[in-house]
């Protein structure tokens, strides 16, 4: 375990490497640059402000000295927003991201297991239906669309919960439904279809041959083999929260890391660019670490190696 | 009959039919059999002649959209037909409990074989962990696995098939069921390994004294473990009998092919095997008259239009064919 583990993080800085150098280079092949804006800059002061940040050198040389920079975990200034360093955006909007994110996830889970095995119990019957087009309507609807509408009734119509800001726990609730809302639906798709594969399985038929209960043969039988699709897909969630939640987080007007992230393509702020990057890189290679060994925890077949 | 009471089990007229979206499937059409306590009896017959049907609609195992339309099951006094599910959750797997054919997948993957039998014993007795611990290490003992301690903390994927399959029986067994359903249960194990699981599970009877169905299309099984054999046929018991009376005086057509299927070491020459030609009976489609009669060699015109009437030969031994009945229908075609 401990072996597997020391091998997963060489792993893991691998490909941060390579997603750093990609990154690098990708985004310098962007047309234009962080001082382009409608209002000119006169070519004077945009040599200026290039140099001042380190713009004007080769490309091979700011990549060398942007890695060196890095080891001593300088992620640099932010080109945009002045006098601002990157490490201090990231610690300061991300716990809002976490925050918003790791209830979303939450709830998706809390409410996404239950809704997929409920379906698949009770495969073909009305509530299997009615499940299902939520959860086809959770998968289809865009965020935008969904934030607008829970914000013109629950906001605008009912008056019942505030729209903008992260100020009390009353602010999470429409924010963290909007994000929530399509990975809920997509795992209830994958509990049910994995739940409807244990349900047939000869063991299933085991446990009712022993005359256990529906609770027991549900909740101790069936759940734990069918999660395993579920946990896979915890890696990706946990990237779809935080970068995904940008259309959530412009909505909400909530001051998360998603639209620093994409606000600083936008606006070429490389370090940035970088920065979030790295950042959102590293969380996805650490999750993804967490969920192997939580899958050998759940299944006692797997063998890491 | 005026032993009716001393009978363990006693199944009359029992249907069960599957209501698929394209028609009712008549499995079962009128299963009639009994079991004293202590009887082996061996259900033989091809896929899809009702032999697991008859077994789970026993347990109250039958899937959606199985369903028991008629008849009765008496079992150890209850009125199994009768029983709702919560009532049936009490009896399965304490009074009579099931081995399944496949051991490799019938065990839950990620609990251990300890957490698995532990389960049964606590579920059905009033021991306490410890005590229920302790009861499977000695029904381990029981059905042959040695370091009992040690595989109790093991999961099954780090024990052979032979082995699941021994702790699927002790799973059976750990409430002492008056009756074991062992559905082909040495059908999915290699053939040293099969003779082994036979001979526990004849020694084990004869220690604990239950009941046991075998249900196998392996007549050479059935000769070995049972006294009494039924045969089945498109949800029919066709013949029924002691295994000498089964093997020495068949007295169904469709006994006599099964019979003749079965290669013979003694031979001297090398026999061709008689395979009974034709494909089972479309079960959504059932013919009006016997079941076998289109694929019987001595099929005549009464048996394609009427089921025969169960003719008996002698107290243990009967048979629905018209070739017994020769003398009637001859009678009935001429008055006709």
């Amino acid at each position: 375990m401990g072996k597997y583990i020391l091998k997963r993080i060489a792993m893991g800085l691998t490909t941060i490497f390579i997603v750093i150098t990609l990154t690098f280079f990708l985004m310098n092949l962007i047309p234009g640059g962080p001082f382009m804006a409608e209002k000119a800059i006169s070519a004077q002061a945009q040599a200026a402000m290039n140099e001042k940040y380190g713009l004007d050198k080769p490309l091979p040389v700011q990549y060398k000295n942007y890695l060196v920079n890095l080891t001593k975990g300088d992620l640099g200034v932010s080109v945009k927003q002045r006098g601002r360093d990157i490490n201090g955006i990231i610690t300061s909007k991300f716990p809002v991201s976490a925050r918003l994110g790791g209830a979303s996830i939450l709830m998706a889970l809390i409410v996404g297991i239950p809704l997929g095995s409920i379906a698949a119990i009770n495969r073909g019957k009305l509530a299997d239906n009615i499940i299902i087009v939520i959860a086809t309507f959770g998968i289809a609807v865009p965020s935008f669309v969904l934030c607008t509408l829970l914000m013109y009734i629950f906001g605008v119509k009912l008056n019942l919960f505030p729209t903008y800001g992260l100020g009390s726990l009353k602010h999470y609730v429409l924010p963290v439904f909007a994000l929530a809302f399509y990975p809920t639906a997509y795992i209830a798709r994958l509990m049910r279809s994995s739940m409807l594969d244990v349900l047939g399985q000869d063991y299933i038929r085991t446990a009712k041959a022993k005359g256990l209960s529906t609770f027991v043969l549900l909740f101790k039988h069936a759940l734990r083999n069918a999660i395993l699709p579920v946990v896979t897909y915890l890696g990706p969630l946990l990237a779809y929260t935080l970068t995904g939640s940008f259309v959530v987080e412009k909505i909400f007007t909530i001051p998360g890391l998603g639209s620093e992230f994409i606000g600083s393509i936008s606006g070429r702020d490389y370090p940035l660019i970088m920065g979030t990057t790295i950042f959102l890189a590293t969380l996805i290679v650490t999750m993804n670490v967490l969920v192997d060994i939580a899958y050998k925890l759940i299944d006692p077949r797997i063998k890491l190696q | 009959m005026s032993d009716q009471e001393n009978y363990m089990l006693k199944i009359n007229n029992l249907r069960t039919s599957f209501f698929t979206p394209v028609g009712e499937v008549k499995a079962l059409n009128n299963v009639t059999f009994a079991m004293k306590e202590g009887d082996v009896l061996g259900i033989v017959g091809e896929s899809g002649s009702g032999k697991s049907v008859t077994s789970y609609s026993l347990l109250g195992l039958l899937a959606y959209p199985g369903k028991i339309v008629g008849g009765t099951i008496r079992f150890n006094g209850h009125e199994i037909e009768k029983k709702t599910e919560a009532e049936m959750r009490k009896i399965r797997g304490d009074e009579v409990s099931i081995i399944f054919q496949d051991p490799m997948t019938s065990l839950n993957p990620v609990y251990t074989v300890g957490n698995q039998i532990v389960e049964v014993i606590r579920l059905h007795t009033d021991k306490d962990a410890a005590a229920a611990q302790a009861r499977a290490k000695e029904l381990l003992e029981l059905v042959g696995i040695n370091e009992a301690e040690k595989r109790l903390k093991q999961y099954p994927h780090e024990l052979s098939g032979g082995m699941r399959q021994r702790v699927m029986i002790a799973i059976a067994l750990a409430c002492e069921p008056k009756l074991l359903i062992a559905d082909e249960p040495t059908t999915a194990l290699d053939v040293t390994i099969q003779a082994q699981i036979l001979e526990l599970m004849i020694e084990l009877k004869n220690k604990l004294g239950m009941s046991i169905i075998m249900i196998t299309h392996d007549l050479g099984i059935v000769s070995n473990m049972c006294e009494k054999i039924a045969v089945m046929y498109a949800g029919k018991i066709l013949e029924y009998g002691t295994v000498d009376e089964i093997f020495y005086t068949p007295r169904h057509e469709y006994t006599k092919g099964l019979l003749r299927s079965i290669p013979n070491l003694m031979d001297r020459e090398h026999k061709k095997l008689v395979p009974i030609e034709g494909t089972p009976v479309d079960m959504l489609k059932p013919p009006k008259g016997c079941p076998f009669a289109p694929r019987c060699e001595s099929c005549m015109r009464i048996c394609l239009e009427h089921m025969p009437e169960v003719v008996h030969f002698s107290d243990t031994h009967y048979s629905a064919c018209w070739l017994n009945q020769k003398d009637e229908w001859t009678k009935e075609s001429v008055e006709a």
